[in-house]
């Protein structure tokens, strides 16, 4: 057993970093907060650089490498709020003629919500079908998140409440964006610890007080843990593991983003910190693939199978 | 990141298994919490087996008598016990996991040739006489003094919260050698014999109780000072070897009972009809993400001390913190499926859950924790 990152990983992570730095860094977010739109030039920057078609295999012009490869890129793309359906995208690689490259923006339905549907495309729901725009029947929401569009598909539509798809996929999607979530959790703690080191009150570092001190604490343990799940779910793709962290992905970016807003006070309050960016589009993610519930109810049900009750012996 | 075995590991589980279902039948029953007598002689059996066929001190230094067990092997290990429903280590607690390895990393070759040795077949017992009543959290501000006189030292003071007192035959003693250096810097680490004259043991009980630890009175004790481990007054640095030890893979077993726990929870409910509330199975399912969650943290610790040559990361605190909570929400899980039984010290979830509120206090409170997960790994500044 090896739960480590691996030497490769370490460096396609690094590699990834300095991507984004170069192309979406903090100016860029804030550009793209002031005047939205997806930016097809970053889109096929990343689809050059294998974003989408990172687990293809390389004979069909993949990278040929697998999903703990592609948490550690959506984790760096959840730090950065990286905007567009990356996710969509990244599933419709070899699917949707020209997803893998990033000439062709693809979104799905999820549920009722459809993120970025005048950007994309093409639209898709579950994994297989594709659907003309006007047949959702779609109206659009005041996103609650600056950088995520969103639509809603009219309630007696023939495609609302759509999820399904195969169970690999599905699984694979709340995946990545449980990975988006974990970037987000470290994203907060950091910028929460350097606030608490900068900021001073009371003649010194606000990061000296407890009561500080302890929510940046909490915070990293959340992030963690919530990385241990995400990791070892991309090695098992067990869908129960992947349902695990999900959850503690979604718990430690909504609670690390609120807590950083905490430790930034009124500043962490205003349209100006990135704060409330995490924590908004936190929030869109923690909506993707159904509520909260369904993964707690299937791993209630499986403490009562054999497997359950079998101890820790996992793989 | 891989989760998968070696076939080395693999074959050292399945050798480990086959013999667990071979000797857990010949166990005599388990002795009473209260019988201090038979749960030394049941637990020191138990070592003494584990000694035989090979297992003792797994993830001991070879030239300390230990196996030199990979961190991984002592994982394996550690999860086998567990689910065979071997006996936990009990009173031999600090000998393997605190004492021993200190001894080992700190000691002389004939401190290590006399302590070491007994502690791995089963026929000594330690306890670690650290807190006292005006040091727990500040362990440093400790004020048992100790006097050289020839020899040995005169030892005067009190300890508190001894786990394992009354069936110990030695305590890993923390004394005031220099009252006037800085508080970190008057320490040592002495061996002390549990039946020296001027040893005072009074039990203490605990909520749940039973008496799981003592007081411990020392009135002008001599103790050689050839007992003393390491230089003088560096006991606090000898000291910090053996906590991180106790951080380590201490939980291992534990992790693994809790989820055996859960599904045991889950099929009561089953049973009692609460399962049909959706709010009560959420909240099993969310534990259950919780131990997944805390065991593959597990590995991914093991793994990093596997890198490190065995040395276990700081990452210790941030499992503690977590553990410590999930374990207490458990067992308060399970008293909401037992309803009013849960108000019965008959039923053994009720006796755990009690048990369970010492996790956010022994080896440091969670405030501690915290702190040291802020300022060492976030490096938040210490407050004034
Ligand atoms: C079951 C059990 C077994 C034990 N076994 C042993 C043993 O075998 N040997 C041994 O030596 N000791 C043992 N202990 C003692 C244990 O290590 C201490 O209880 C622990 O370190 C806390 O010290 P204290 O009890 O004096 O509490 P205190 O230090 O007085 O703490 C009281 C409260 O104040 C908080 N606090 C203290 N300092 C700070 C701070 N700087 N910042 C924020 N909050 C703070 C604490 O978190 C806690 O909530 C055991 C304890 C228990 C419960």
């Amino acid at each position: 057993m090896r739960f480590q990152l691996t030497e490769d990983q370490r460096a396609l992570r690094a590699g990834v970093r300095e991507l984004l730095a170069a192309r979406f860094d903090r100016e860029a977010l804030r550009a793209a907060v002031d005047t939205p739109g997806l930016d097809r030039a970053l889109w096929r920057a990343l689809g050059a650089a294998g974003f989408f078609a990172l687990r293809l295999p390389e004979d069909e012009g993949g990278v040929g490498l697998g999903l703990p490869e592609a948490v550690l890129l959506f984790e760096e793309a959840g730090r950065v709020l990286l905007p567009g359906p990356l996710v969509a995208t990244h599933l419709a690689a070899g699917v949707v003629e020209g997803a893998a490259t990033g000439e062709t923006v693809v979104t799905s339905v999820d549920g009722s919500l459809v993120e970025w549907l005048d950007a994309a495309d093409v639209v898709r729901v579950g994994d297989a079908r594709t659907v003309e725009k006007d047949a959702l029947a779609a109206v659009p929401l005041r996103s609650l998140d600056p950088l995520t569009p969103l639509h809603r598909t009219a309630p007696d539509s023939a495609l609302h409440g759509a999820r399904d798809g195969a169970h690999d996929v599905v699984a694979a999607a709340a995946l990545l964006t449980a990975a988006e979530q974990l970037g987000t959790a470290a994203r907060t703690c950091e910028l929460a610890v350097q606030h608490a080191r900068a900021r001073e009150q009371f003649g010194q570092p606000i990061g000296a007080f407890q009561a500080v001190k302890h929510l940046c604490a909490e915070m990293l343990v959340r992030t963690e843990l919530a990385r241990a799940a995400v990791y070892a779910a991309a090695v098992t793709a067990d869908p129960l593991d992947i349902a695990a962290a999900r959850l503690l992905a979604d718990e430690a970016a909504l609670q690390g983003a609120r807590d950083c807003l905490q430790v930034h006070g009124g500043m962490g309050f205003t349209w100006e910190a990135d704060v409330h960016l995490h924590l908004k589009r936190a929030w869109v993610r923690s909506r993707r693939g159904g509520s909260a519930a369904g993964a707690e109810e299937a791993l209630a049900a499986d403490l009562l199978t054999a497997r359950g009750t079998s101890g820790g012996h996992m793989l | 990141m891989d989760l998968s075995y070696t076939p080395e590991e693999e074959e050292f589980r399945a050798r480990l298994k086959e013999w667990l279902a071979k000797v857990l039948p010949t166990l005599p029953p388990k002795p009473s919490p209260d019988d201090w007598p038979g749960r030394r002689a049941y637990d020191l059996g138990w070592q003494r087996m584990l000694y035989d066929a090979g297992y003792a001190g797994l993830h001991w230094p070879v030239d300390a008598g230990g196996q030199g067990a990979t961190p991984t092997q002592h994982l394996i290990f550690l999860e086998e016990t567990e689910n065979a429903g071997a006996p936990y280590v009990g009173a031999g607690f600090v000998g393997l996991l605190h004492a021993g390895p200190t001894i080992a990393a700190e000691g002389t070759a004939a401190q290590r040739a006399r302590w070491l040795p007994p502690i791995l077949r089963g026929e000594e017992v330690w306890c670690q006489g650290f807190s006292e009543p005006d040091a727990g959290s500040d362990l440093a501000a400790l004020r048992t003094r100790a006097w050289r006189d020839g020899d040995d030292y005169v030892v005067s003071g009190s300890k508190i919260w001894t786990s394992h007192a009354e069936a110990a035959d030695w305590c890993e003693l923390l004394v005031r050698t220099d009252p006037t250096a800085p508080k970190h810097r008057g320490i040592s680490w002495l061996a002390m014999p549990m039946d020296a004259p001027g040893v005072t043991v009074r039990p203490l009980r605990t909520l749940a109780g039973s008496t799981e630890f003592a007081e411990v009175f020392l009135d002008e004790v001599r103790v050689p000072v050839a007992n003393r481990v390491g230089a003088e007054n560096d006991g606090w640095r000898v000291t910090m070897v053996t906590l991180s030890f106790e951080r380590g893979t201490a939980f291992v077993g534990e992790v693994v009972a809790c989820r055996r726990v859960l599904a045991e929870v889950a099929g009561e409910a089953r049973r009692n009809g609460r399962w049909d509330d959706p709010v009560l199975r959420r909240r099993l399912g969310r534990l259950s993400a919780e131990f997944r969650a805390l065991w593959r943290l597990t590995q991914w610790n093991v793994s990093e001390a596997e890198g490190t040559g065995g040395v276990p990361g700081t990452g210790g605190s941030v499992f503690k913190l977590r553990y410590s909570q999930a374990r207490q929400d458990l067992y308060d899980t399970a008293a909401e499926v037992l309803g009013p039984e849960a108000l019965d010290l008959g039923r053994e979830w009720v006796i755990d859950r009690l048990s369970s509120l010492s996790y956010t206090i022994a080896a440091g409170t969670s405030q501690i924790q915290r702190n040291i997960v802020a300022e060492r790994l976030l490096g938040l500044p210490k407050g004034r």
